[in-house]
């Protein structure tokens, strides 16, 4: 199963705060590890929501609001993208992951829809779906 | 709540297990007592990690616990083997330090262990079915259940094939080493025929009835990724990373809701794992740049890529299909190849030329009972307006198949060729 890990932002990383040498190392070492390990797919950090853009949909109304963004805890500053065989596997090697920043921290593991989750039956719905939505985009 | 613990020590097991048994293996030269070894770390950490929390480098006391127990063996079997002496008057010399060496060896932690064990496991002495089942359940940490469900078999044949697997190699005394130089293509190759069968083995099942089959497809490309990484200079072995990430991207998309098949160009490409496919074209670009463009693995990951990068089936650059194939020919010479190079003759150059290379290999007796054969030359009439002799063909693919879901899609396509029901099937 696919999961994502969201590497969940604090006022260090909103602040920009780059990471210490130390933790850069320690970060570098458990990357390698994940690699050598063979479930990685991707992983990236993000800068501070000071740099990102939101767009607010209400009905047809589309409204860009510039960062930065209030509630610091439910940013995320990172994420990764794992090949695991389940849940327990990602938080047992997310539990190793050295401390993403200075201060407490959290990281969050998101398993990752699946076409399996939806039961045959609902996938002519998710298909209709897909159709819907790149209807909408040509009506724009 | 103290379930909760086991399973967390079950987790951290599973993560450390082919990495201890690598470790183990090259001590004691021998896989079977090195996964009895690991096994017992497992005992001791479930009775102690309850007490004393998981350890923070859990791998390395699970070593620890594991290297003691190797050793109290070690001195026990000498015990016994210095008393038999007394006994026997023969030389308390002759039994080996076998102890200092375990000892020696814990310091020791040069070469990479868990690639030693894939190479181990996917040894030539023995059968592709036996090195399959074996990689899974030491590398793979599948339990024999599981490796039984995931190849249709029972759990009675593979607990014995995997013994067996163990014994031979056993007896036949190897070095738990990476091989080199000339030995190590041919082992390599070997190796990567196993990896490449376990994905198959997943990719073939249709239909979500049986889980742990797509969990082989998984498990398949995480042992290709490990071993891209540990032999990070081979291009087959991106090659064959490639070719399973491309084909992999297309696993959702190739059955229907009912579970029936949907061929390649009839897929809906919006659901083509883009990611995937990114990584297998990096993948697919290494190889080359390492120099492996005309690989086996490399050359079908080429095709895969062909599909993958055409934005509708129309799109499909059939003429370089055509192409790869006269190269995978004089490569990997095989009925298959041959009749998939005539399909795409015929879908690059008109359906006349797709047939006439069909006569030619016709005669092959490699692929008289071949379903996909009479599928072909079916298509290729059909689409010549040739209907009636299309039907037959079809027919006869369907009366060919063992798989129902196969049967009933060429009766479709013998049906929308109108006309009567022939006799033949």
């Amino acid at each position: 199963m696919r999961v994502m890990v969201l590497v969940k932002a604090t006022s260090d990383s909103e602040a920009g705060l780059m990471p210490s040498t130390e933790l850069l190392e320690a970060m570098g070492k458990y990357n390698e590890e994940l690699v050598n390990a063979g479930f990685m797919l991707a992983g990236e950090g993000l800068r501070p929501s000071a740099k990102g853009k939101r767009v607010a949909f209400d009905g047809p109304r589309r409204t860009v609001i510039d960062g930065p963004f209030a509630e610091t805890r439910e940013l995320v500053a990172g994420y990764w993208l794992w090949e695991v065989k389940d849940v327990a596997e990602a938080v047992e090697w997310v539990k190793r992951c050295p401390n993403p920043m200075p201060g407490p921290s959290e990281i969050e593991i998101r398993p990752v829809y699946e076409m399996a989750d939806f039961g045959d039956a609902l996938t002519p719905e998710v298909a209709e779906l897909h159709n819907r939505s790149r209807e909408q985009t040509r009506n724009r | 709540m103290a379930t909760e613990t086991h399973r967390a020590i079950e987790t951290v097991f599973r993560i450390e297990r082919a990495r201890l048994i690598a470790g183990l293996a090259r001590m004691v030269r021998d896989v079977g007592l090195a996964e009895e070894l690991a096994q017992d770390a497992l005992v001791t950490a479930l009775s102690q990690w309850p007490k004393t929390g998981v350890p923070k480098n859990a791998g390395a006391w699970l070593m620890a616990a594991a290297k003691r127990r190797a050793i109290d063996g070690l001195r026990r079997e000498r015990m016994l083997a210095r008393k038999h002496a007394e006994i026997g008057r023969a030389q308390e010399g002759e039994q080996g330090s076998g102890a200092e060496d375990i000892e020696a060896a814990m310091d020791d932690d040069v070469g990479d262990e868990l690639l030693s064990l894939i190479f181990t496991a996917c040894h030539p002495v023995l059968s592709t079915e036996a090195r399959a089942a074996l990689t899974l359940r030491l590398i793979g940490g599948l339990t024999t259940e599981e490796i039984a469900r995931a190849f249709l078999s029972n759990e009675t044949t593979i607990a014995q094939r995997i013994v067996r697997a163990k014994r031979t190699l056993g007896k036949a005394g190897l070095a738990f080493e990476a091989p080199r130089g000339q030995e190590r293509e041919a082992r390599l190759a070997s190796v990567l025929e196993v990896i490449y069968l376990i994905f198959n083995e997943g990719y073939a099942a249709t239909g979500g009835e049986n889980l742990i089959r797509p969990a082989l497809c998984a498990e398949a490309r995480r042992l290709g990724r490990i071993l891209a990484r540990r032999a990070p200079d081979e291009p087959e072995v991106f090659g064959l990373v490639a070719l399973m990430d491309i084909q992999a991207s297309r696993l959702t998309a190739r059955t229907a809701p009912d579970g029936a098949p949907i061929l390649l160009t009839e897929q809906n490409r919006a659901r083509w794992d883009q990611l995937l496919i990114r990584r297998g074209f990096a993948a697919l670009e290494r190889a080359g740049a390492l120099g492996g463009g005309r690989g086996a693995y490399a050359l079908q990951a080429a095709l895969a890529a062909c599909h993958a990068r055409a934005r509708t089936a129309a799109d499909t650059d059939w003429k370089r299909i055509a192409a790869l194939y006269d190269t995978l020919r004089e490569v990997m010479p095989s009925p298959v190849v041959d009749l998939n190079r005539a399909v795409a003759y015929g879908m690059a150059f008109g359906p006349e030329a797709g047939l006439k290379l069909l006569d030619e290999i016709a005669r092959a007796a490699a692929l008289r009972d071949y379903a996909p054969l009479p599928a072909a030359r079916g298509d290729f009439l059909f689409r010549a307006g040739r209907l009636a002799e299309a039907r037959i063909q079809f027919e006869r693919a369907a009366g060919l198949t063992r798989n129902a879901r196969e049967k009933a899609f060429f009766l479709g396509r013998a049906a929308a060729c109108g006309g009567r029901r022939s006799g033949a099937s």
